[in-house]
């Protein structure tokens, strides 16, 4: 039996170069790896344990395609009848090959094209149960299970919103040729299959060979010639999809299993460019799914989301704009379903982009700070807010907390703005400025009422002292009994701010302060999931205007269930809310401020001032009209 | 030049004609809130910098307006980027891209 | 006449009241709906006017006076409704009542900007904060302005553009009255404590109108008002409960610093509440700063898209009281015309 024939080539030169080049690409990123990195791999890949486990993930995303499920069932199908049922399609063909020629050397293509080499008899009804015969029926049924997911991709194409989609990716022309190529695939292999079944009455399952039959006798031309055609038109298609998938969104297929084993190793992104940053970008299958969360698509800005940025990064060419043209709220990295980290590829491009700027801070002094066990670090955009501020004082003093206040009359900056911006350098002259400060005063305690603040504060200063956002400080105070609370408020619904919420994952403690003193509404984008309040510091590239349609965005979704307050525990996010809203927008400092029962006297100094005779809010808010 | 033992009091009046725009026409382009300032000073009023040295985000803006780039660029360096100034700016110039492009444009421009 | 020609105005303020008075003295049936319990709307509350300084409520009493007859004048009630139909014009009220008209005013005004959204000037924050508003029920009151802790301001700073002219707080527009206010208030202030210093922070002096520039020139010259070109950044609060203003002096082009016992915001001109509502009810075109629009700022300054439907005074835009009473004349003159043609 001679198993060749010419048609197979472009299947296996196509599969050759495809392997060739995926070992390449491997190749050089592992070789490539940080040497910290290196050591993780090295010892990753000799402990079972751990290869198991990445083996496991690589079932389950890549083939089972679990989070695609979780964001709509049919886009989960959709993949997971692509992925699986080539998988097993690929395996069980190979047995089935291995069950026909009897050894286990066969020619890679020899599975592949199996029909087109074997012709046994038909399988009778009462032989379906013989080995031939539940093979026929498995690989009958996996095509279909393809082919309804190829049904499902093209109903995609015109009905995106059936798959939770609003909008989808606009791909460039190698992508196309490659979806095309891979759409051809399934349906030749269908037809070759049938039309060689057909044509000699015997070879096919419960769908080939009716199928078969009833083209063999519908077509005017020769049945072999047409199948010979077909065959053809399989391997070219099969072919052209493997020359074609390096240089294509399809090449995450393969790079998603090297990223799994780089995480399940522990490799973490770095502040450059590293090795896993190329393979995140490889990884990248440009589904789209961080279109549509982008908060972003409210301003009208189409172009420099993360699946258009990240394959400017793959084709190395960023316009500078689209670097700069993204808020870095996170929201795309939480629904990413292959994990990628788009926040921190975006600052890695934007340090390429800005670090060599000079900047000149000498002129920095500072007077040695009074000492003391808490610090309370109110921030540069709190000084805008300065509710927050008086909240915060008053708290502390119903406490008896004393405190330094250390950005009473002015500040240096935290570090974070230069940081989102890309200069990492400039920022670390201020965070030592401010580090020096903060160890002068001696304090165990570090509060802030910014998110900005304690992001930097908890990822880059490395100090000896505990560091708390406002909320959680103050949670502990109402749990310890030291701040006395009554329900002030009704329908209260809480902003997540990015840098608290995705970006230090403190979404529970301003929560359970709300509902100490209200009645917390849900909202139905919440969490990770929450939209960014349009103020963020890091969008560069974009108009005033541009960000209270955002604002707009992120409020209709805040106010759907008639909330009569909108807490948030952010400085900024308050600042940007608060002409847009048409309801009141509070931090959780001044709601907490607000429900401590009885506060006749406020005194805004960090002394307790009790002969200080003031109004409450309530009576000066009366004053306006 | 011959040296006379005194020099000509270089002219002190901004020499518009003169001054090259390159970066101010770049900005212009690439950020065009540049020209919507009304000089108010709210900008300079909450600056982080400027409670620490003699900085001045609207005076350099306005320098930037005219072209009057040497003066403009030591100064630019002691921004903080802590975006203050543009969340007070009654016109919603977007002054940290402002200052972000400018860096980059003298890098380039010179 | 067997039948009088019905009109419905909707709004009691100066606009409303001198609308409805030249018509009736045209010899048209004129019914006033107002929200409120009283004629006279902001002006009422306005001590004194800028710039002869007459007191608001004169001007609201000159023109109740000149109501020519108009006795229908419904308080306190909003419109619900407004049906269009053959005979022209069925509105609603609040209270279950009705009426029909054979045209429409609308004359719901403004009302000032609410300086909470200004977080940074400290207003509902620092008790040492008040608006203009506030200060001029003061001094409607007969009061003298006195600090949270019980004293006379040492020092006042008066700040000019609060709501208007912010890009931030989507107002655009310059609101045109506050600039000649904050002048007029500033001398008040200085006759009322000779010893209180005021300074008066603004980013230009609008001083438009005949008669303004001299009050500059006298609040200057005869009050020793001082003015600093410099838009308020920050507003805190020291422990005396004095207020630390944080400011550029452009004009020096250095940062100001600068203590006061007091702060005035002037608070600009923002839509009337009902305006949108009245709009949508009736179809009328809202413009971008919410205010409405007319059919021709030149031609048909008080016409509408609607027929029959007329808009006059500060539901326009932000105007002056000079400039209100006027509008309103000319809105009933060209009603007059309107129905007198048989439209």
């Amino acid at each position: 039996m001679i198993n060749f024939n010419f048609f197979v080539l472009p299947f296996f030169l196509g599969l050759i170069y495809l392997l060739l080049t995926i070992g390449k690409s491997w190749y050089r990123w592992i070789k490539s790896l940080p040497a910290i990195d290196k050591v993780k791999f090295a010892s990753g890949i000799r402990h079972p344990g751990q290869v198991f486990s990445a083996l496991k993930e690589v079932f389950l995303e890549a083939l089972i395609h679990r989070r695609m499920w979780k964001q709509n069932p049919l886009l989960g199908y959709m993949h997971m009848s692509f992925a699986l049922g080539w998988f097993l399609l690929i395996v069980l063909g190979n047995i089935e090959s291995r069950f026909y020629s009897g050894t286990h050397l066969n020619a890679p293509y020899y599975p592949i094209f199996l029909k087109f080499f074997i012709h046994d008899k038909l399988i009778l009804f009462f032989e379906v149960y013989s080995v031939p015969g539940i093979f026929r029926f498995i690989m009958d049924f996996l095509l279909l299970f393809i082919l309804s997911g190829l049904v499902l991709a093209f109903i995609k194409r015109k009905r995106s919103h059936w798959f939770g989609m609003k909008r989808t990716t606009t791909h460039p022309l190698t992508d196309r040729i490659a979806i095309t190529c891979l759409w051809m695939i399934f349906p030749m292999r269908l037809l070759a299959e049938s039309y060689t079944a057909g044509y000699y009455g015997n070879g096919g399952g419960f769908m080939t060979q009716p199928l078969g039959n009833a083209l063999v006798a519908m077509t005017p031309f020769p049945s072999d010639f047409v199948a010979y055609t077909m065959w053809w038109g399989y391997s070219l298609a099969l072919g052209l999809f493997f020359v074609t998938l390096p240089y294509s969104r399809y090449m995450h297929i393969p790079t998603e299993v090297l990223l799994t084993f780089f995480r399940r190793f522990g490799i973490q992104p770095k502040k450059w460019y590293s090795s896993l940053s190329e393979t995140e970008v490889h990884s990248c299958s440009r589904c789209g799914v961080c279109i549509d969360v982008c908060p972003l698509n409210a301003a009208g800005i189409f172009d420099s989301q993360a699946v258009y940025f990240i394959r400017g990064v793959r084709d190395n060419y960023v316009p500078e704009k689209i670097t700069q043209k993204c808020l870095v709220c996170g929201r795309c990295q939480e629904a990413c379903p292959v994990g990628i980290h788009t926040d921190a590829l975006r600052l890695i491009k934007r340090r390429e982009l800005n670090s060599g700027q000079a900047t000149e801070y000498r002129y920095l002094s500072e007077n040695p700070p009074k000492t003391g066990t808490v610090i309370y670090f109110s921030g540069c955009m709190t000084h805008l807010t300065p509710s927050i501020i008086r909240a915060m004082k008053g708290i502390m003093t119903e406490a008896g907390i004393e405190f330094i206040h250390l950005d009473e009359n002015r500040s240096v900056c935290c570090g974070r703005p230069l940081m989102i911006a890309g200069k990492d350098k400039q920022a670390n002259e201020l965070i030592e400025f401010n580090k020096a400060l903060i160890k002068q005063t001696r304090a165990k305690l570090l509060v802030t009422s910014c998110p900005i603040c304690y992001r930097i504060f908890r990822e880059e200063y490395n100090i000896p002292i505990r560091i708390q956002h406002h909320s959680q400080f103050i949670l502990e105070l109402v749990k310890t009994g030291k701040i006395p609370l009554q329900s002030a408020f009704r329908k209260i619904v809480y902003h997540d701010p990015c840098d608290l919420g995705r970006g230090t994952k403190i979404y529970e403690a301003p929560r359970e302060l709300i509902q100490k003193v209200a009645d917390l509404i849900p909202v139905r984008e919440e969490k990770g999931h929450a939209h960014c309040c349009g103020g963020s510091l890091g969008l560069f590239e974009a108009s005033s205007h541009q960000r209270k349609l955002m604002t707009r965005e992120a409020l209709d979704v805040l106010l759907e269930n008639n909330p009569e307050t909108i807490a948030t525990a952010c400085p900024l996010c308050k600042k940007t809310f608060l002409p847009e809203s048409p309801v009141k927008v509070m931090d959780i400092a001044e709601l907490i401020y607000l429900a401590i029962p009885k506060k006749e006297a406020i005194s805004t100094g960090p002394v307790p001032n009790p002969s200080s005779g003031s109004v409450s809010v309530q009576s000066h808010q009366e004053l306006s009209f | 030049m011959k040296d006379f033992g005194f020099n000509v009091q270089p002219d002190f009046a901004i020499d518009f004609d003169r001054n090259d725009k390159r970066i101010t026409e770049y900005l212009a382009i690439h950020e065009p809130s540049l020209n919507l300032c009304i000089g108010c000073g709210s900008c300079t009023g909450t600056c982080t910098a400027g409670h620490f040295t003699p900085f001045n985000i609207r005076q350099l803006h306005t320098l930037l307006r005219r072209g009057e780039t040497s003066r403009l660029k030591p100064e630019i360096k002691k921004c903080m980027f802590c975006g203050k100034c543009q969340l007070v700016c009654p016109r919603g110039v977007n002054l940290r891209n402002v200052i972000l492009r400018l860096n980059r444009a003298i890098e380039r421009i010179g | 006449m067997l039948n009088k020609q019905r009109i419905l105005i909707i709004g009691a303020g100066i606009a409303g009241l001198a609308t409805a008075g030249a018509l009736a003295g045209n010899g048209f049936e004129v019914v006033v709906a107002e929200k409120e319990n009283q004629t006279g709307g902001h002006t009422r509350k306005w001590d004194r006017l800028f710039p002869s300084r007459r007191p608001g409520e004169e001007v609201v009493g000159y023109l109740e006076n000149n109501l020519n007859g108009v006795t229908d004048i419904k308080f306190g009630v909003t419109v619900t409704g407004v049906i269009r139909n053959e005979a022209g014009f069925l509105v609603q009220f609040s209270d279950n009542t009705s009426t029909t008209a054979d045209a429409l005013v609308v004359a719901t005004g403004f009302q000032v900007f609410d300086a909470h959204i200004k977080e940074e000037y400290g207003y509902g924050i620092y008790e040492n904060v008040i608006t203009s508003a506030d200060l001029e029920a003061l001094f409607r009151e007969g009061k003298r302005l006195t600090t949270s802790e019980g004293k006379h301001p040492s020092r006042v700073g008066l700040i000019h553009c609060v709501g208007s002219r912010d890009e931030k707080v989507g107002n655009l527009y310059c609101s045109k009255v506050c600039c000649a206010t904050g002048v007029k208030q500033a001398i008040e202030i200085r006759e009322q404590l000779p010893e209180c210093e005021v300074f008066s922070f603004y980013m230009d002096l609008r001083m438009y109108d005949r008669h303004f520039e001299e009050l500059y020139f006298e609040a200057q010259q005869q009050w020793g008002v001082n003015f600093i070109r410099g838009r308020l950044s920050e507003c805190s609060e020291n422990p005396d409960h004095t207020l630390l203003l944080k400011t550029e002096d452009t004009l020096t082009g250095r940062p100001l610093r600068m203590n006061v016992d007091m702060l005035v915001l002037l608070v600009g001109f923002i839509p009337a509440p009902g305006t949108r509502e009245i709009a949508e009810m009736a179809g009328l075109q809202v413009g971008s700063d919410g205010f409405l629009n007319s059919l021709d700022e030149h031609f048909n300054d008080n016409a509408t898209t609607v027929p029959g439907i007329f808009i006059t005074g500060a539901v326009k835009g932000p105007t002056t009281v000079v400039n209100a009473i006027a509008d309103a004349r000319a809105t009933a003159q060209q009603i007059t015309s309107w129905l007198k043609t048989g439209h």
